[in-house]
């Protein structure tokens, strides 16, 4: 691909530090581990006659699970300093973005207009935006792509996807 | 030989017109799907799951199974054309492959890695062929505290000898038993975990979990890399094949070495992947001369590709006789087996023997023609990797949210396989392994009903788990196998300790 031949010097530097990206994710993990531990404590986690109850293997699992988060802080704060290895750089960050924006459109999309328009949509889009290829043959291709989706599921082995007003107009 | 007729059995089953089409679909599809950054062996089942869910239980194990040896053959093209592994158990194959294929013997290297590969299947299925009858003889005595004993078995293998860093291995697994545990539980019929969600009560289908984790989060990294494809040509014609045979006879203990470590670790829920590495650092250590390795020997191919191949068709015999899947990909089969109706485990053998050695017969029959699509039609595949990657990204993303829908029909699903892919992709960078989460996922409910029958069954006492000799060794061993990283170590320090004492006597 061509953004690899002019790795600008600026791109390269890290926007993020592993480091710090493994901290946020394990304070997350703590909070959730802390949510769920708290609901199944709601639920019942005893001992009871016949074994254990609903609560009790979601509590313990909450109660391991915080705890190896809390030891994966504890080995962050201890190696303070050491790792500076970056996750990842301004250049990928974008990059990562190109893919993960137009996918998350295409899952709101796919709520108001169907599967179908939107995957049309993507593949369009995105093969001519963030690709570069001529417009006719990126809508060419996407078009093809959506009909052939349609008339494999749709059609050929009955699985049925979030349709839209579109597919309404024919029948569907 | 009972094994034997049943197998014959099977072979008439699988001798429609219908089948044998499937097959060959399902061949195709697999060395796209293989050939393809971005895709694998588990999100391609994944995805074209809900194709077979209209169709009879036999034809859509055979189309799956043959998809998946379709993406074990075709990981094997990417990495030595392109350098690129297509699938992670074929990094290894690159050390050798791609050297070769810059010193002009792509040809020999793919026909060298496709019949390695050929053989170390045709190794595991025969194995399982001779050993699946007597693995669900044994395993009809499991009761639930065996079965219990054997999920935890497999959980503790995976703390106590993964390589990754414990307390993520730990995470990992605690937060897929935790995701199992959403929704309303089974036993009791109390809700747990949903906070009031009505789209939390039908709990998180493992099978999005995966799409996501698997599909999503690949595409993510495969763009964050920025693929710069620059691969050699490749004809192969019956002349080098012929010739590369010949010399296959002089690796046969490469060859052997390596399928016998490959049907081990597919057993053991090590994988494919563990497999392929261990093969060629084993190759390479017993090596006369080790500094030719990775400057492309051809027994640098063989070795990977027969581990990982056997490695890959023998994690189908646990799936098939415990209801345990071997590797990421057996563990989607195993859910299929689950939405067409059937349970796997040693009951299978019994009520469903068509089926079984059905799929043990498409085994066979899904290698032989396998290795004669792949050498026939290396150069469409490479073709393949000349199709620009903005094309392929949409159509993956796309063909995942249909896989994700398709299985409970709910948009829902569709976010949730979003949100598995971020997840997904935060974990690879971090090094937190998604094998446990993964095996969590599939296993964790049915670990909690076996526990908690057992529980019933015993009025609530623990030692129920050391109640006979089969349930207790199973629960020892896996508790061994948790602590084994500290036991390892006061070995190796007591050896210590010996040693000094002897050097004085």
């Amino acid at each position: 691909m061509q953004q690899n031949a002019q790795p600008a010097p600026e791109d390269d530097r890290p926007i993020a530090k592993s480091r710090s990206v493994d901290l946020v994710v394990l304070l997350l993990l703590l909070a959730l581990a802390c949510l769920l531990g708290w609901d199944s404590a709601r639920v019942g986690n005893a001992w009871g006659d016949d074994g254990p109850q609903a609560g009790y293997f979601p509590f313990y699992l909450s109660v391991l699970m915080g705890a190896a988060c809390i030891f994966g802080l504890a080995r962050l704060f201890a190696a303070s300093g050491h790792t500076a290895d970056g996750f990842i750089t301004r250049h990928q960050f974008v990059r990562v973005m190109q893919v993960f924006v137009p996918t998350l459109a295409f899952v709101i999309v796919t709520e108001f207009l169907g599967l179908y328009v939107a995957s049309f949509l993507l593949v369009a889009g995105f093969m001519w935006w963030i690709g570069g290829m001529a417009l006719w043959k990126s809508v060419l291709t996407s078009f093809l792509f959506a009909a052939a989706m349609f008339l494999t599921f749709e059609i050929a082995f009955n699985v049925i996807m979030p349709k839209g007003p579109l597919e309404a107009v024919f029948g569907f | 030989m009972e094994a034997f007729e049943l197998l014959l059995q099977g072979f008439l089953t699988l001798m429609t017109v219908q089948k044998l089409a499937l097959m060959m679909v399902g061949l195709i599809l697999g060395v796209f799907v293989g050939v393809l950054p971005g895709l694998g062996g588990p999100n391609g089942v994944a995805i074209l799951l809900p194709l077979t869910f209209s169709m009879d239980p036999t034809s859509a194990i055979v189309m799956l199974s043959c998809l998946y040896w379709g993406a074990l053959f075709g990981g094997a093209i990417t990495s030595i054309l392109f350098n690129i592994p297509g699938e992670a158990w074929s990094v290894a194959t690159t050390f050798d492959g791609y050297p070769m294929a810059q010193k002009g013997q792509a040809a020999q290297a793919l026909t060298a890695a496709f019949t390695s590969s050929f053989i170390g299947s045709l190794v595991a299925v025969i194995l399982i062929t001779f050993l699946a009858p007597r693995i669900a003889d044994f395993a009809l005595k499991f009761g639930p505290p065996e079965f219990f004993a054997v999920y935890l078995l497999t959980f503790c293998s995976f703390v106590g000898l993964g390589r990754e860093e414990k307390h993520k291995i730990v995470i990992s697994l605690t937060l897929g038993l935790l995701l199992t545990g959403i929704g309303m539980d089974t036993v009791s019929g109390q809700l747990r975990m949903t906070f009031g969600f009505t789209d939390l009560l039908r709990g998180i289908n493992f099978l999005v979990a995966v799409i996501g984790l698997f599909g999503i989060s690949e595409i993510l990294v495969t763009m964050e890399e920025s693929l710069a494809l620059r691969g050699h040509a490749a004809r192969i014609n019956p002349k080098v094949v012929w010739q590369t045979w010949k010399t296959l006879p002089r690796y046969w203990i490469t060859i052997t070495r390596s399928a016998f470590i490959g049907c081990w670790l597919g057993i053991t829920p090590g994988g494919a992947i563990a497999a392929s590495f261990m093969g060629y650092n084993l190759a390479k250590r017993f090596a006369r001369d080790k500094e030719s390795f990775g400057k492309g020997r051809i027994d640098g191919v063989l070795a990977p590709e027969t581990a990982a191949h056997a490695a890959g068709t023998s994690a189908l015999l646990p799936m098939l006789a415990l209801g345990i899947p071997g590797s990421g990909t057996a563990a989607i089969l195993l859910g299929g087996l689950l939405v067409w109706g059937l349970n796997p485990g040693p009951l299978l053998f019994v009520e469903h023997k068509e089926f079984v050695w059905g799929t043990i017969a498409s085994m066979y029959l899904g290698n032989i023609v396998g290795l004669v699509l792949v050498l026939s039609t290396v150069p469409l595949f490479a073709a393949v990797l000349r199709v620009p990657f903005a094309a392929i990204a949409p159509m993956i993303v796309v063909s995942c949210a249909i896989g994700a829908y398709a299985i409970q029909n709910a948009m829902f699903d569709i976010w949730l396989m979003l949100g598995f892919g971020l997840l997904g992709y935060v974990f690879k960078k971090l090094d937190y392994p998604l094998a446990p989460l993964t095996l969590a996922l599939v296993l964790g409910s049915r670990t909690e009903d076996a526990f908690r029958l057992s529980m019933i069954g015993a009025a609530g006492d623990l030692r129920v788990f050391w109640s006979n000799g089969l349930v207790g060794t199973i629960t020892t061993l896996a508790l061994v196998l948790l602590f084994w990283p500290m036991i390892g170590r006061a070995f190796e320090h007591a050896r210590k300790l010996m040693h000094p004492a002897r050097k004085a006597t």
